[in-house]
């Protein structure tokens, strides 16, 4: 597979939802790669709709980053709604 | 099972205390059951360790196309030939789900398929046998795939991501493999004749042992264990996953009407457990080492599959550069 590179494959399972990330494929160009994912991700209906994305052009963070990246939003309770605590006569809000 | 013998290059198991902080908090992590994601630091010995056991188990796949490709021309009806190569090409499926999970490890595919046809990776034993018989395609569906998904199951909560996922994915589709096996082998019992119904009878003698030997050495015998249940990448032991494939394979042996090739099989009152005869080791190790009855054949297929087909390799690139070209 040296000269086939390696695609991320992401699938709509249902109109109305989103595509999720599913696995790869070896591809010789981006529409065999659409047809390769078909036929592995997709024998059983698993989905209406499917992205491929060259693997080399996808940026992820770095575990090392959780830190930084994630848990300055752990101090923000009032950023939720249960944050807000408002008299019972409210009822449901 | 599908993955046998599989080496941990460890020779003892070592305490949170005598591991670096790195490899601790890894362990920590396995043992809250957080899963390792690619990108998370994994001790080299793990990291080398998945990927024999996932190559092996990829291999697997694909070298147990072949006994069943054997049937696809000969197949009695039309039906059967589809759900036969439906099957097939799910084999093929789980073998590229596991392949892509291995590459997240930094593996490469073609390095490790070359390591299959030259002997250096295993796959399962039980693809060293031939399937002589129709019967055959409805025992390795039942026995085959039976035992393949009680193996599997546990591995679906398997500590590393990708793995963990891919067979989550294989699990949902191997419960049609064993269900079409056995129709396959009911069909002939309930409506054959005398000869089809013989040939159930030989096909499950001849496939009984093998599939109790997927599950690997006992566990005497089974060195790396220690180390791979530690890191979660094997849930249960050989035996114990024997004994639940056993237990749950008799019942359906005796609905066909069949019998083991098994005298001293019988029902344990007190353990409600099956008890069965000694397993044959011998034969085991003879075809782990490459000594079966297929597995020069096996391998032959393999490699004559990547090299007749490399002219169609190089067309999809050559024809990839002219789709690029005429839309520049």
């Amino acid at each position: 597979m040296a000269d086939w590179p390696l695609f991320e494959v992401f699938i709509r399972s249902k109109h109305g939802l989103n595509h999720k990330h599913v696995g790869s494929v070896h591809a010789a160009d981006r529409r065999m790669a659409i047809e390769n994912a078909r036929e592995l991700y997709t024998r059983r209906n698993e989905g209406v709709s499917i992205w491929v994305v060259p693997a080399s052009e996808i940026t992820a963070s770095s575990p090392d980053e959780k830190e930084p990246l994630f848990d300055p939003s752990n101090d923000k309770v009032y950023r939720h709604a249960s944050f807000y605590k408002l008299p019972k006569e409210v009822g449901h809000m | 099972m599908y993955a046998q013998l599989v080496e941990t290059g460890t020779s003892k198991l070592r305490t949170l205390d005598e591991m670096s902080p790195e490899e601790r908090q890894f362990q920590e992590r396995i043992n809250d059951e957080i899963k390792i994601e690619p990108k998370n630091w994994m001790p080299d010995a793990y990291r080398k360790t998945l990927i024999r056991q996932i190559s092996q188990h990829a291999h697997s796949e694909i070298v147990g196309m072949l006994p069943e490709g054997n049937w696809l021309t000969r197949a009695p009806t039309l039906k059967r030939k589809l759900q036969l190569m439906a099957k097939i090409q799910d084999e093929a499926g789980h073998g590229l789900y596991l392949y892509s999970a291995m590459e997240t490890l930094g593996a490469d595919r073609d390095e490790e398929i070359d390591k299959l046809h030259d002997g250096r990776a295993k796959y399962s034993s039980i693809f060293n046998y031939p399937t002589l018989n129709w019967a055959d395609m409805g025992t390795i569906g039942w026995l085959v795939d039976g035992a393949a998904i009680v193996n599997q199951v546990p591995l679906q909560r398997t500590s590393y991501g990708p793995y963990a996922r891919a067979m989550i994915r294989v699990c949902k589709e191997e419960s049609f493999h064993q269900r079409q096996g056995y129709q396959i082998l009911l069909t002939m019992m309930q409506e054959g004749t005398d000869d089809q119904k013989a040939m159930v009878q030989d096909s499950i003698n001849r496939f009984w042992w093998p599939a109790l030997m997927m599950f690997g050495p006992s566990d005497e015998n089974s060195p790396n264990s220690a180390q791979s249940m530690a890191w979660k990448i094997k849930r249960h032991s050989n035996d114990e996953l024997r004994q639940r494939f056993l237990d749950q394979t008799v019942p359906q042996l005796e609905l066909l009407g069949c019998t083991a090739p098994d005298q001293d099989l019988k029902y344990n009152q007190e353990t409600g457990h099956y008890e069965f005869g000694a397993i044959d080791w011998q034969e085991f190790f003879d075809v782990v080492k490459g000594n079966g009855p297929c597995n020069r054949e096996r391998v032959e297929a393999r490699r004559n599959a990547i090299d007749n087909g490399a002219w169609v390799r190089e067309a999809a690139v050559a024809h990839a550069a002219k789709r690029q070209r005429r839309a520049a």
